[in-house]
């Protein structure tokens, strides 16, 4: 019977749960984290629970105002925009999460593959960042956008790009650390492969600082994916993205300014909650931050 | 110090050919025939293949890379716009000073008004001045720059009517703008110079300024603000860029004639050899900026240039 107890009590002192502890502790971190949880839930179900259908056109009430009828009021087609910021949701949400995901992804390999070899491999790779990183995000981001064309996915790759150079750096930063540890070299003695030694040992044991930069990178992605599309680089109309709702109610932002205000509040509350997560995170993962 | 800058000079040089490389390899994909997009639907297919003869589009793709880095770095010969027919070159002319412009001041603001804002909240840790001025960090770090511009928009050129909604002229049409572009760096600024406050704060130094009998002003200004600044520095280069890619949203929404509404409208009209040089020149811009906020951490942080000095010193010994 001692056996499970051990776990147990191992599987209580672990890194993972103190983080966990240290995060449920944190009110606003949790606020943040129920936040986003609800923000998904409803964009999965949008389809199933938005009043309207998201391309419902009314032309009887165009432009109107919020009313019981219309929480967030009507648009220039008389679409409803409550039902249009739920749906949206999908788009906005998928494109941060998946965006964040790749560059992370990619940029941590890129990372540990150089902080492990360093030398000339290193000075290459790292070379390479230098040249991505002199251009600023959004540029690239524009330039990647023109030559791929509008849409969803192209607008994944295009943002993709954005944080990958920092995961990689962060990355091999910690590795580069980490490496010099003795189970490397217990690892090494016994034969274990390159590949084997960069993802089982050192990536798991370095990436806590990418998941803190991943978190806050889901909210810059969101709003960088918002910003292109308003700028009619991303997601073209009529899909309600938040971004390119947006765009399109800038020309009516005279006459009717709850277009502009909804989906705007939409973007700007997921990433305040993202941020809330990021910051409790980035305090549970390093206690020597929390003053 | 000299040597540090030299050798960060040197430097520029092959990452911006690094970036010309990458930006002109990039859009060599772009879709469509550039002849036909410049000859427009009714050309004859003689007419296109005398165009494509006449841009070099027949040739290999190093010898377009080598002429093209040709024209612009050593013969300034940029073209024209497809679209406009303009000359490239006295655009970006007109231009770039514009956007710099206005990014500089949303940094000065961003930073003028974080700093003294995250000291105070750092100071006063955990009564009402940390809160409010957290909360309003917390919120402007959140708000994306272009929405905010539209309310302010709303607010005050549609309700109140006290600000012009667009365009370019006095001082009165850049309010919006640097307000809208600079809230963003105000709040990251306020979080990270109050982190770094607070990490400086507790040091022993600072108990042996204080208990030496130094006014707490002082204390805090130059003890403690001064080692919080080296992090603080850091920051504002990654923010650079931010600010540099919001000036270009923003630049659209309050039709300024700057960069990034010169390359945004230049994508959406197809008009490439806009966007290639444009991207390369901010690229440009960009790394100059940069520069120059190595160069303020290496004025701040002696331990930069104690490095340079140690290095100097060792290879004169070996």
């Amino acid at each position: 019977m001692a056996v499970p107890e051990i776990r147990n009590k191992h599987r209580n002192n672990s890194e993972m749960h103190r983080v966990m502890r240290q995060l449920k502790k944190n009110k606003l971190a949790m606020i943040g984290l129920v936040i986003f949880a609800i923000e998904i839930i409803v964009a999965i179900l949008s389809p199933y629970i938005i009043p309207y259908k998201y391309n419902a056109m009314d032309m009887t009430s165009v432009q109107k105002g919020p009313s019981l009828v219309h929480l967030f009021g009507t648009d220039e087609l008389g679409r409803d925009i409550f039902s249009r910021v739920l749906y949206g949701g999908q788009y906005s949400l998928t494109m941060g999460v998946l965006a964040t995901f790749i560059s992370t992804t990619v940029g941590m390999l890129i990372g540990a593959v150089s902080g492990y070899f360093g030398g000339k491999v290193d000075n290459i790779m790292m070379r390479i960042l230098d040249v991505i990183q002199s251009l600023p995000n959004m540029l690239l981001s524009i330039v990647i956008s023109a030559v791929l064309g509008s849409g969803f996915v192209n607008t994944i790759i295009a943002l993709s790009v954005n944080g990958l150079p920092a995961a990689a750096r962060m990355l091999r930063a910690q590795i580069m650390k980490e490496r010099e540890n003795e189970y490397i070299e217990a690892a090494v003695s016994i034969n274990c492969s390159r590949s084997r030694i960069i993802l089982n040992h050192l990536i798991p044991n370095s990436f806590s600082p990418n998941i803190v930069q991943a978190t806050m990178g889901v909210a810059s992605m969101i709003s960088i994916a918002a910003s292109l599309s308003f700028i009619g680089l991303g997601v073209q109309p009529p899909i309600p993205e938040w971004g390119a709702m947006l765009s399109a109610a800038r020309q009516f932002i005279r006459q009717s300014p709850h277009m502009v205000i909804f989906p705007g509040l939409a973007i700007a509350v997921t990433v305040l909650a993202l941020n809330l997560l990021g910051d409790g995170l980035r305090d549970a993962l390093d206690p020597k931050l929390k003053n | 110090m000299a040597r540090y800058v030299v050798k960060r000079l040197l430097w520029l040089i092959p990452v911006i050919l690094g970036v010309t490389v990458l930006v002109f390899t990039l859009m060599s994909f772009c879709p469509g025939d550039p002849a036909q997009i410049i000859l427009g639907s009714t050309a004859t297919q003689e007419m296109l293949d005398a165009k494509r003869t006449e841009l070099g589009l027949n040739q290999p793709y190093l010898i377009r890379l080598g002429s093209f880095i040709d024209q612009i770095f050593i013969k300034h010969q940029m073209g024209n716009s497809w679209s406009t027919g303009m000359s490239i070159a006295a655009s970006i002319r007109e231009r770039m000073p514009r956007t710099f412009m206005l990014t500089i001041v949303m940094m000065i603001f961003s930073f003028g008004i974080g700093i003294p804002l995250g000291v105070m909240a750092a100071t006063h840790q955990n009564k009402w001045q940390d809160s409010v001025s957290m909360i309003f960090a917390l919120i402007g770090i959140s708000i994306p720059s272009f929405w905010l511009a539209m309310l302010l928009v709303i607010l005050f050129s549609i309700k109140l009517g006290w600000l012009p909604a667009l365009g370019i002229g006095g001082i009165q049409y850049y309010i919006m703008p640097a307000l809208a572009g600079s809230t963003g760096g105000i709040a990251s600024a306020a979080r990270q110079t109050r982190s770094s406050m607070l990490d400086v704060i507790r040091a022993d130094y600072i108990t042996t300024a204080r208990s030496k009998g130094v006014p707490e002003r002082q204390v805090i200004m130059r003890h403690a603000l001064k080692n919080a600044l080296i992090p603080i520095i850091t920051m504002a280069g990654t923010h650079f860029g931010k600010t540099l890619g919001g000036t270009m949203v923003l630049e659209t929404i309050f039709a300024i004639p700057g960069m990034g509404s010169l390359i945004i409208s230049a994508v959406n009209n197809r008009d490439y050899p806009v966007v290639q040089i444009g991207a390369i020149y901010m690229a440009i811009l960009f790394s100059l900026c940069m520069l120059g906020v190595d160069l303020l951490y290496a004025a701040v942080d002696p331990r930069i240039k104690a490095q340079y000095a140690g290095r100097k010193r060792a290879k004169k010994n070996g």
